[in-house]
C-alpha cells in the first residue's frame, strides 16, 4: 500500500475521451504555442543592465542615426521563456535517433563543448601577437597531424567554415595547379557522378567549369567504361564521393584514380562519408588528391540547426604547395602563423590565396580534437566499423519489407527507393511524415536521384542494438500498414507533431521574409 | 569506449542477421591494398579527464582577452555577452538538431531564423535578410556574385578600405570565376577616397566597408547614386554590427546589398571562428540571394507556421545553375546573434552603441596625449587609427610583454607598405573601464 497523502483526489485515471478538444490557449498541455519575439514588443523592458554614458562630445561626423530600429522591448524572464519554447518545438539526437543520410547525425559529447569554452580558446582574438596564442596554434598544428595521419595525405588546409566551402578550396587549389602548369584554359571540364551531392556541380560552376555527368551502373557505381570515354585532355578533375551517395564503396577506385592522373586531370573526393572508413581505409592510399573532411559530421562538430560546420581539404603532395592562407608552421621558435603571400614564398609555397578573413572555424576545431582524442586510433577504427555494422543490420532487417534497388554490403548508410509502396497510393513523402506521428526524425528523402523515391538512412555508430530494433520494428509496421491499404497512417501525417503539414507552394509564391506591423505579401522580381 | 553503445555480443548477434563472417568481411568492396590491417599512428583512447588535461595545458599557453586590458578589433570585437546566451543555445533541441528539413519538426529553428533575418533587415535598414552566411568575407564575396547576376556585369571596384583580408577573399572568388576586380589603394584615415570616377559601364558593384577598416564612418549616398546613375550597385559592409545602434544604416543610404559580421552580437572571439555572416537587400532582389531563407506560410490547419522558402535557388535542386555552392548558413552562431539582440532590445543596444563610442572617445584622447601619438581619424564608431613615432609592430610586441593587448598593427593586415608601418588598429568597447585605459596610456608611455 502506498504510504502517499491522497489528500482526497482519485489516483486512478479517468475515462480518456478521445474527442478533439479545443484549448482556450491553443497550447495543448506541454505542446506550447508561442508567438513571433515582435509580437511580445513590451516597449520599456529590456533584457539587459546598462548605464548611459556620462555626457560626451560624439565624433561620428553627419551620421548619427535618427530613425528608430523598431526592436522589441522584452524583459530577460520572457527572453528566456521565448526561446525555451521554441526549442521544444525542435527534434535532435540528443532526444532521439535522427537518421538523415548522409549527414552523420551522431552524439555531440558535452565535453567537446566545454573545451571549445576554456578562455584560452574561446577568448582569444584571432590578430593578437602570436606569441600570445601558441597553445591555439599548436591546437590547431595537433588537429592538422590527425587529420593528416588519418587520411594519409601529407597537407591540410584548415580554414575552409563548411562541406562546400572546402570543396570549393580543393577545387582553387587544383585550378592553381593547373595554373601554374599553363593548362588552366585548355582544361575546362569537371567529371561528376549523377549521384553527387548538388554542392558538387554548384561548385564546379562557381569557378566557371563545365560539368559533366558521369552515368551510374546497375549496381549504383560509377561506370568506368563511360567514365573513361569521358577522359580527354580538356578535363581538369572529376569529383567523385566514396562512399557514394547510394552507402556503397567504390570499388573501381584505384584504376579511376589512375586513370585521372594518367590524362593530367586531378582526383577530388567529397569526404562527406569519411564516417565510414575512418581508421580504416587512407584516402591517399586511393589515389585521391584533395577531399574536404566535415568536421560536424565525421568529428562530430554539432550541428546546430545547419551550422556553423568546418571543412577542412586534405591535400596530396602535387597540390600541397598551394594551399590557402593562412597555415600553421611548427619552427625552433615555436608555432608561426604564415598570414601574407611574402611569407609563403620564403617558405617555398605558392598559396592560391585565402578562404576566409582570419584562421577558420577555431571552435569546431578544438571539438573535433577533443572528440579525436576521445576516441584515440583504436576507438576512431571502431566508429567506421560501428558505422558500417549499423547500416547493414538495417539494410539486411529491412530489405524484404522495404525495397533495396542495389545488393550490400553497404557501408555507413542503407539506400531503399519506393517500389514497395508501389500500387499502394502511399508516397515517400507520406512514409517519412508518418514517421514523425512514431517519434522518429524522417531519412534522407528523394536523395540520391539516382533512384527513385530514395529513402536514405545512416544510423551511425552511437545508436544502440535496442534503438535500431525500435527503429526496425516501426519502419515493418508502417511498410505493413502501407501494403495493406490502409492509408490512415500516412494521409494528413504527422498529427502530433507542432504544426502539420506545411504549405510550401505558398510561401515560395508570395515570399513573406520578415515581420512587419502589418505584413503584406509582396511581390519579388 | 564511451560514446558507442555496441557490445561484443551485440556486434555477433548483428553479424548473424546480416549473415557475415566479420566485420572485415562488411568492407570487401575496399580494395585489398587499401584496407589498413593496424590502426594509424595516433595516440590510443583517452578517458574526459585526459582529455581535458592535454587541451587544457594548450589552452593555457594563450593569453585570454578577458584576463588582460584588451583593446583588439579589426574585424573581430570583444564584447559581453549575457549569460542566458550560451545557456539558451546549449539546449539540445538548438544545439543538436539538422537544417530544417522537416519544418514540422523544426519549428524552434524555423522561428528563430525568421526572427534573425527580420532583425538583420531592422539594423541595415533593407527589405529582408537571409539565415546567415559563414561569415562577413564570404558573405562580401557572395555579395559582389550576387551584383554580378543582377547587373549582368563581371567587374567589382573595391574600395581602398575595405578590410584587406576581405579584399582578399573576394579577389580570390571572383579571379577564379576569371571576374576582374579593380581595388584602390588604402587611403588613410581623414582622408577622402575618390572611388566614384572608378565605376564606369563595366562596373557591376562598388564595394564600400564603413565602418572603415581604419575607423572612418564613410558617408554611402554620393556613392550610391553615382553607382545607380552607371548602373551599378553599391554593396555596403558593416564589419561591427554593433555600430548600427548609433549610425545611420546603409539601407538609409541607397545600399543595394548589406552584408557585415555579426560576431560582436552573441558571439565569442573564438580565435577567429565561428562567426556569423549578415547579408540583406531589397525585396527585388530576393531571388538572386545566395544562402538559407525563411518564410511564413500556413500548415493544413491553417495555423502560422514557418519554412525553408525560394530552395529553387539553392544546389540541391539547382546544382550546376544555383547561386551559389552555399550549403550550410551560421545556424547556431546566428541563434546566439538572435538571443542576444532580444535581450538588449531597441533601448539597450542603442545604449550599448553609445557606452561603445563614449568608451573609444575617451581611450582616443587619452592616447592622443601621449607624446609622439597622433590620432589619424575624423570620424569613428569604437575603434580607430593612431600613428605612433616608430613601427607599430614592435610597440605592440613590447605592450603584450607588459600585459596589454593594445590592438592590431596595421602591418600585420597590409605587409611591405611604409605608409602603414607605424599605424595601430584601437577598439574599446563595454568591456574596458577607466583603469583599463589608464594602464594603455602609462604602458605606451613606457614602452614608447
Amino acid at each position: 500500500m502506498s504510504g502517499m497523502n491522497k489528500q482526497g483526489r482519485s489516483t486512478t485515471p479517468g475515462e480518456a475521451g478521445t474527442a478533439s478538444i479545443e484549448t482556450y490557449t491553443g497550447n495543448r498541455g506541454l505542446r506550447l504555442e508561442e508567438p513571433l519575439l515582435f509580437e511580445l514588443d513590451n516597449p520599456g523592458a529590456c533584457g539587459v543592465d546598462l548605464d548611459e554614458p556620462d555626457a560626451f562630445a560624439p565624433r561620428l561626423g553627419a551620421l548619427e542615426r535618427k530613425t528608430r530600429i523598431g526592436l522589441p522591448g522584452v524583459s530577460e524572464p520572457d527572453v528566456m521563456r521565448h526561446y525555451v519554447r521554441l526549442s521544444r518545438k525542435n527534434y535532435s539526437i540528443d532526444a532521439g535517433l535522427y537518421p538523415l543520410g548522409s549527414c552523420t547525425m551522431k552524439h555531440n559529447p558535452r565535453l567537446n563543448e566545454k573545451m571549445a569554452r576554456l578562455p584560452g580558446f574561446g577568448d582569444v582574438h584571432p590578430l593578437q601577437p602570436q606569441k600570445t596564442v601558441q597553445g591555439a596554434l599548436e591546437l590547431m598544428d595537433t588537429l592538422a597531424h590527425w587529420l593528416k595521419e588519418l587520411t594519409g595525405m601529407p597537407a591540410v588546409a584548415l580554414s575552409p567554415k563548411a562541406g562546400a566551402h572546402g570543396e570549393l578550396c580543393g577545387m582553387m587549389a587544383i585550378r592553381a595547379a593547373l595554373v601554374a602548369r599553363g593548362e588552366a584554359d585548355k582544361r575546362t571540364r569537371i567529371l561528376v557522378p549523377e549521384s553527387a551531392h548538388g554542392t558538387n556541380p554548384a561548385t564546379a560552376a562557381l569557378l566557371q567549369y563545365k560539368v559533366d555527368a558521369i552515368p551510374a551502373t546497375a549496381e549504383g557505381r560509377v561506370d568506368l567504361a563511360a567514365f573513361k570515354a569521358k577522359l580527354g585532355p580538356d578535363v581538369a578533375a572529376i569529383m567523385l564521393t566514396n562512399p557514394n551517395t547510394c552507402g556503397l564503396f567504390e570499388r573501381d577506385i584505384i584504376e579511376i584514380a589512375d586513370a585521372v592522373h594518367a590524362a593530367g586531370a586531378y582526383f577530388y573526393c567529397d569526404g562527406a562519408n569519411f564516417n565510414a572508413i575512418v581508421g580504416r581505409v587512407r584516402p591517399g592510399d586511393l589515389g585521391i588528391d584533395a577531399m574536404h573532411i566535415n568536421l560536424h559530421k565525421t568529428f562530430s562538430t554539432p550541428h546546430g540547426g545547419g551550422g556553423p560546420g568546418a571543412g577542412p581539404v586534405v591535400l596530396s603532395a602535387a597540390l600541397a604547395p598551394f594551399a590557402p592562407l593562412p597555415y600553421v608552421v611548427h619552427g625552433k621558435d615555436g608555432f608561426r602563423l604564415v598570414e601574407t603571400d611574402g611569407e609563403a614564398k620564403a617558405d617555398g609555397a605558392r598559396p592560391f590565396g585565402r578562404m576566409v578573413a582570419f584562421h577558420g572555424q577555431m571552435g569546431m576545431f578544438v571539438r573535433a580534437l577533443a572528440y579525436m582524442m576521445s576516441h584515440g586510433s583504436d576507438g576512431l577504427r571502431q566508429v567506421a566499423e560501428d558505422a558500417v555494422l549499423n547500416a547493414n543490420y538495417i539494410l539486411a532487417s529491412l530489405k524484404d519489407d522495404l525495397s533495396a534497388p542495389f545488393e550490400g554490403p553497404c557501408m555507413h548508410e542503407a539506400l531503399f527507393d519506393d517500389r514497395f509502396l508501389k500500387g499502394t497510393g502511399v508516397e515517400t513523402l507520406d512514409f517519412a511524415k508518418a514517421m514523425i506521428d512514431e517519434g522518429y526524425h524522417p531519412m534522407t528523402m528523394y536523395f540520391p536521384l539516382v533512384v527513385h523515391g530514395a529513402l536514405l538512412i545512416e544510423p551511425t555508430e552511437t545508436e544502440s542494438k535496442r534503438t535500431l530494433d525500435q527503429f526496425i520494428g516501426t519502419l515493418k509496421h508502417l511498410a505493413a500498414a502501407a501494403k495493406g491499404n490502409d492509408k490512415s497512417l500516412f494521409t494528413g501525417a504527422p498529427h502530433f507533431a507542432p504544426r502539420r503539414r506545411l504549405d510550401e507552394t505558398l510561401a515560395a509564391r508570395s515570399p513573406v521574409l520578415r515581420w512587419q506591423k502589418e505584413t503584406p505579401r509582396e511581390a519579388a522580381e | 569506449m564511451r560514446y558507442l553503445p555496441l557490445t561484443d555480443n551485440d556486434r555477433r548477434d548483428m553479424l548473424g542477421v546480416i549473415g557475415a563472417k566479420s566485420v572485415d568481411d562488411l568492407f570487401r568492396d575496399v580494395p585489398e591494398r587499401a584496407r589498413r590491417k593496424g590502426l594509424v599512428d595516433l595516440p590510443k583512447r583517452m578517458g574526459e579527464l585526459e582529455v581535458e588535461r592535454a587541451l587544457g595545458r594548450m589552452a593555457g599557453k594563450n593569453v585570454a582577452a578577458g584576463s588582460v586590458p584588451f583593446f583588439c578589433g579589426a574585424g573581430a570585437y570583444r564584447h559581453h555577452v549575457p549569460a542566458t546566451v550560451d545557456h539558451l543555445i546549449q539546449r539540445s533541441e538548438f544545439l543538436t538538431s539538422y537544417t530544417p528539413y522537416q519544418p514540422e519538426i523544426t519549428q524552434g529553428t524555423l522561428q528563430y531564423l525568421f526572427e534573425f533575418q527580420t532583425q538583420v533587415a531592422m539594423l541595415t535598414g533593407m527589405d529582408v535578410a537571409n539565415a546567415s552566411m559563414y561569415d562577413g568575407s564570404t558573405a562580401c564575396a557572395e555579395a559582389v556574385l550576387m551584383a554580378h547576376r543582377v547587373t549582368k556585369r563581371k567587374k567589382a571596384v573595391l574600395s581602398g578600405t575595405l578590410h584587406p583580408q576581405y579584399r582578399s577573399v573576394v579577389e580570390n572568388l571572383c579571379e577564379a570565376g576569371g571576374d576582374p576586380v579593380e581595388a584602390l589603394a588604402p587611403a588613410l584615415p581623414g582622408k577622402t577616397e575618390d572611388i566614384i570616377s572608378r565605376i564606369d559601364g563595366e562596373t557591376s558593384c562598388v564595394v564600400v566597408q564603413s565602418p572603415s577598416f581604419f575607423g572612418d564612418l564613410i558617408d554611402l549616398r554620393a556613392i550610391a547614386d553615382a553607382a545607380h546613375a552607371r548602373g551599378a550597385l553599391l554593396i555596403a559592409v558593416v564589419p561591427e554590427v554593433v555600430s548600427l545602434g548609433l549610425v545611420t544604416p546603409p539601407g538609409d543610404m541607397g545600399a543595394d546589398i548589406v552584408v557585415g559580421e555579426g560576431q560582436s552580437i552573441g558571439n565569442g572571439l573564438n580565435f577567429g571562428g565561428p562567426y556569423v555572416g549578415l547579408f540583406a537587400t531589397r525585396t527585388k532582389y530576393v531571388r538572386q540571394m545566395p544562402g538559407r531563407l525563411c518564410g511564413e506560410t500556413v500548415d493544413a490547419e491553417g495555423q502560422r507556421g514557418f519554412v525553408l522558402t525560394l530552395s529553387t535557388r539553392e544546389q540541391h535542386i539547382r546544382r550546376e545553375k544555383a547561386t551559389s555552392n552555399i550549403c550550410t548558413n551560421s545556424g547556431l552562431c546566428s541563434l546566439a546573434f538572435t538571443i542576444h539582440l532580444s535581450l538588449l532590445g531597441e533601448d539597450g543596444f542603442k545604449r550599448l552603441a553609445r557606452i561603445n563610442h563614449a568608451n573609444a572617445v575617451k581611450l582616443a584622447d587619452g592616447l592622443a596625449s601621449v607624446k609622439g601619438v597622433e590620432l589619424l581619424n575624423k570620424s569613428f564608431f569604437n575603434e580607430f587609427t593612431i600613428r605612433l613615432p616608430k613601427p607599430a609592430a614592435a610597440v605592440i610586441d613590447a605592450l603584450a610583454d607588459k600585459g596589454v593587448l593594445g590592438g592590431v598593427p596595421v602591418s600585420r593586415l597590409i605587409p611591405g607598405d611604409a605608409s602603414v608601418e607605424n599605424l595601430v588598429l584601437v577598439a574599446s568597447t563595454e568591456i574596458n573601464t577607466d583603469g583599463d585605459r589608464a594602464s594603455y596610456v602609462d604602458a605606451l608611455k613606457e614602452v614608447l
